[in-house]
């Protein structure tokens, strides 16, 4: 086979490498190390367990009629043909939710969402009425039966007229509200940034669009409900990345008592931000069981998914960077322009409107930093939830990495070059950025040189000057391909708390955790964060493997279960690993004390006569004298007699309120070959070299780097969800919105340097978002280079590329000239 | 309404469905064979992926009156006595995270593999280039194939060095 095989992967141990060679009696890794994913042997066999999988005896089915228009007053509704349909029962209407107080609902950052519209509908593919009927095939005939009539009004579709002072307001629901706007929010210092930009010599200016894009998970988001009425107990199957923040919202905003609701999360296919949010349709489908007394199902098709359930990005961003001549950066500076869509949904941290974007200031050394963001509402879906983004660090790294290739283009320096002049250096850690971020731990140029190295960097840079002057030549083939390389180098702030910084609709960004170890030493371990193919199962079997030394085969992660989990807000922005990894570590290091104390007692022996080897404890001196983890098990629920104040069992339960975020990065190259005649790109190789700190089980990391990567190829050459003047949306579909295939992804080429993070319990960083955060600057600065011009906005198609290399660059969010 | 008989994985099924039903839904509620997913419709994420007599068709976009009379064969036929080299393939070489599209995934695979024995990396890009995957980024998925490949091989190689002994018996 042809794809490269990465480098194998470093001995990641951060306290004992020894041990780690280690194996159970199934030959897994005790703790850290590659290790086949637990949850796999269903997968291939067809037998994961994913929402619409559920079928409940009397089950009914819903269906979401929704508005052609994206924006038009609602005149009238009438659903009487449809609930004439023989096997229609029922048909809730705005209308109908008003009377139950249900038609409105808090979004993740202090706005309100329609459940269904009531006065107007904001957005094309916004939902006006809710079906329910005995099959899904007759659910959706109803709503060919329902008549609405709309009074069309002009909508706001290019944010950059969103504050005209004739621009229709939008969100007249709100009282008061007589304009588009949501919110400035600014960081940095800008009179001293504006000082340092006044006597730069270099100052270079770009505008910048990040487009709107969609996660788009292979599954789509559904929900089935039952409210059991003889009972009073509410059960959600749901796909949902944060299972029990769901739970919390849906007390507050049903009025329901917390502890008779149970929000399950099965087996989820794939999230990456899309399944954070609460949407119209998990409410319509609780709704629809108290009405009806039975469960109900509404599962989304592709397009309701593409066209309602969130999106990411759309960010119009105008930097500004000033160096030295020789290309010493001295600042940057942005003003954002961000596109809310109809509703403000973002998920954010309460205190940070924009999430993280003000972590923009990237991976460099300068003192000068000012960001301002100014948020509007269009008639577009609502959104900023995510896109494997971290917070919008997806849209922060994008604009620090774009302005210094900008910035190297206008000195005619070498990008990679920039880019090593200007890192941070090991010795400034822990650092802090000129907008506040406390970065933990960083080997900068270790990463750049690794990655270069791999690349073959020099190499590269004289193949594309001889391919350069044989273009020259006289009789040079027209038709010969444009080669560029593009470099990009990231820093990441994931695991979101601390709680006294972070909360979501004042939920503290904290997370719960619990290992039971059963009398046989076999163990259960309780998460609040929900996989979605990130693998949870078997690496946190590793991560307490690692701790108390029991095989990761013996232990059972349980999660996606509120009835069965500790609360915590959930798997996304990357922080499952730092957060509740954390936890589980912790945990794992209670019991381990725990087992000493009773270790001690079964010994008779002093805690301090004994010493630890990996799963077990034993007496110094004499290591036949010893208790493993197993026996100190049973024994800790025997009849043995323990210290005073010391429990029975070998339990704990954990809240892990992370001290600070924790810092990945990673630096990368891409190369790319462009047809002048047809404006194709090709990814001809992508080298990438990740720090997460050490790995808890290296394939899972590549696994996870190999996925952002490839949406790092689709956000720069295909995604995009664009409208036209009216309002609709031209990427309602997979034939409309593309995503990349196996061809249009090279073998991807990994690298990685481990630097531990100083504050976590095992030094592990997160890696989820790591390369969907990094990879899209170094796709575009490789089409440009190739290009050889300074600006233009992704995505890369054919037809963009284009116009590009003729000096027409398209603008890519609308399909207006 | 129109009465179906379709073979699913080796067994006889028959049931009155609504004329415009979709395979993926006879497979999936009919027959209760949830491993088949549906993602798209429009038969560009392969979700749905099935063999309607020996060849990989989207379900999605399948009727099944159109399978009246055919044999079909799901994830869930893929095991035999043990795993199929595919699926082992895709756990050993991490050719999966969420596994929504596996199911899909792998039946295009194995009808590669029953077509081209060892394939190269290209023709592997080529043949699940109607099959999107948004977690692995394809790496793995190329690895897997590959794998399940070699170990083919292998076991092929193993049966004609014990015939001629066979045969001697």
């Amino acid at each position: 086979m042809t794809a490269t095989e990465t480098p194998a992967a470093q001995t990641p141990a951060t306290d004992s490498p020894a041990r780690e060679t280690l194996t159970s009696p199934a030959g897994n890794p005790l703790g850290f190390g590659r290790m086949l994913r637990k949850e796999d042997v269903r997968f291939v066999r067809g037998q994961g367990h994913y929402v619409d999988d559920l079928v409940l005896p009397g089950m009914l089915h819903g269906a979401i009629l929704r508005s052609s228009y994206a924006h038009a007053r609602i005149v009238s509704i009438d659903t009487s043909a449809a609930e004439a349909h023989p096997k229609v029962k029922a048909v809730i209407t705005g209308k109908i939710l008003e009377t139950l107080k249900l038609a409105w609902m808090p979004s993740l950052s202090g706005d309100v969402v329609a459940v269904l519209a009531t006065d107007k509908v904001r957005f094309q593919g916004q939902e006006v009425a809710f079906v329910i009927a005995e099959d899904e095939y007759s659910a959706r005939d109803a709503l060919e039966l329902i008549e609405v009539e709309y009074e069309p009004l002009p909508a706001v579709v290019d944010a950059r007229r969103a504050l005209d002072s004739d621009a229709p307001v939008i969100r007249d629901d709100l009282e008061g509200r007589t304009d588009n706007h949501i919110y400035d929010w600014e960081a940095g210092d800008a009179a001293a940034c504006d000082e340092v930009f006044a006597n730069a010599p270099v100052v270079v200016a770009q505008d910048i669009i990040y487009p709107r894009v969609h996660p788009a998970p292979m599954e789509t988001c559904g929900t089935v409900a039952h409210m059991d009425k003889v009972t009073g107990k509410l059960t959600v199957w749901t796909t949902t990345q944060a299972p029990h923040a769901h739970r919390t919202v849906y007390a507050l905003v049903a009025g329901l008592p917390e502890h008779k609701i149970q929000v399950i999360s099965p087996d989820i296919g794939g999230g990456f931000g899309n399944k954070v949010g609460i949407y119209p349709g998990y409410v319509l489908a609780i709704v629809g069981s108290i009405v009806t007394g039975v469960p109900v199902k509404w599962m989304e098709d592709r397009s309701e998914n593409l066209m309602s359930t969130s999106f990411a990005r759309d960010y119009h961003m105008h930097g500004e960077i000033a160096s030295t001549r020789d290309g010493k950066i001295l600042g940057l500076r942005v003003n954002v322009l961000a596109d809310h869509g109809a509703f403000n949904g973002v998920a954010q941290p309460t205190k940070f409107p924009a999430g993280f974007f003000h972590v923009f200031t990237g991976s460099y050394d300068y003192p000068a930093a000012h960001c301002k963001v100014t948020a509007v509402y269009t008639n577009k879906a609502l959104g900023g939830v995510a896109y494997a983004c971290s917070f919008r660090i997806t849209e922060a790294v994008y604009l620090v990495e774009r302005m210094v290739d900008c910035l190297a283009f206008e000195l005619g320096m070498d990008p990679a070059a920039l880019r090593m002049k200007n890192l941070l250096r090991p010795e400034q850690f822990p650092y802090t950025s000129p907008t506040g971020w406390e970065y933990d731990s960083g080997e900068y140029p270790r990463a750049l040189a690794e990655a270069m190295r791999i690349a073959g960097y020099d190499e590269l840079r004289a193949e594309q000057s001889r391919r350069r002057e044989d273009a020259k030549k006289p009789g040079a083939d027209p038709a010969a391909l444009l080669m560029g390389v593009g470099v990009s180098f990231f820093t990441e702030a994931v695991g979101a708390g601390p709680r006294k910084h972070m909360d979501i609709l004042g939920l503290g960004m904290a997370d719960g955790c619990e290992l039971r170890l059963h009398p046989t030493g076999k163990a259960q371990l309780r998460l609040s964060v929900q996989t979605q193919g990130q693998g949870h199962e078997t690496t946190f079997a590793q991560i307490v493997s690692h701790v108390i030394g029991i095989p990761p085969e013996d232990i059972e992660v349980i999660h996606g279960d509120t009835d069965n989990t500790p609360f915590g807000l959930g798997t996304y922005g990357s922080r499952s690993t730092p957060v509740s990894g954390a936890a589980a570590a912790v945990a794992a290091q209670r019991i381990k004390e725990k087992a000493r104390v009773i270790a001690a007692a079964a010994l008779e022996c002093s805690v301090d006569d004994l010493e630890w080897e990996h799963g077990r404890w034993f007496v110094k001196g004499d290591p036949s004298q010893g208790k493993t983890i197993a026996e100190i098990a049973m024994a800790a629920h025997s009849s043995l007699e323990l210290p005073e104040g010391v429990e029975g069992h070998l339990d704990a339960s954990v809240v892990y309120n992370p001290p600070n975020l924790t810092y990945p990065f990673g630096a990368y190259i891409c190369v790319v070959d462009v047809d002048p005649q047809t404006g194709a790109v090709k990814v001809r190789r992508f080298i990438a070299v990740d720090d997460c700190g050490p790995r808890i089980n290296p394939m899972i990391v590549e696994g996870q780097v190999h996925g952002g990567l490839a949406d790092g190829v689709g956000m720069a050459l295909m995604e995009v969800i664009a409208f036209d003047s009216d309002g609709n949306n031209l990427g309602g579909s997979f034939m409309d919105y593309l995503l990349p295939t196996s061809m249009e992804c090279p073998s991807w080429e990994l690298g990685e340097t481990v630097t531990p993070s100083p504050h976590h319990p095992i030094g592990v960083k997160g890696v989820g978002e790591s390369a969907t955060v990094g990879s899209p600057p170094a796709v575009v600065n490789a089409v440009l280079d190739a290009l050889q011009i300074r600006a233009a906005d992704m995505p890369f198609t054919p037809a963009a590329t284009w116009r590009a290399l003729q000096g027409r660059p398209l603008r890519p969010d609308l399909a207006i000239e | 309404m129109m009465k179906v008989q379709i073979e699913v994985n080796g067994k006889e099924t028959s049931a009155e469905v609504d004329d415009r039903l979709l395979l993926v839904h006879y497979l999936r509620n009919t027959l209760g064979l949830t491993g088949t997913h549906w993602g798209c419709d429009t038969s560009n994420c392969g979700a749905c992926a099935v063999w309607l007599d020996g060849i990989p068709v989207k379900s999605c976009t399948t009727l099944a009156a159109m399978a009246d009379g055919a044999s079909v064969r799901t994830v869930e036929g893929l095991e035999g006595d043990a795993l199929d080299p595919v699926q082992q393939g895709f756990i050993e070489e991490h050719g999966l995270q969420c596994g929504f599209c596996t199911p899909g995934m792998m039946m295009t695979a194995r009808a590669l593999l029953d077509q081209v024995p060892d394939p190269d990396e290209a023709t592997i890009r080529e043949a699940i280039s109607g099959n999107l995957c948004r977690c692995t980024g394809y790496e793995n998925i190329v690895r897997a194939i590959r794998w399940a490949a070699r170990h083919e091989a292998a076991a092929r190689e193993q049966q004609s060095a014990h015939e001629p002994q066979g045969a001697a018996l």
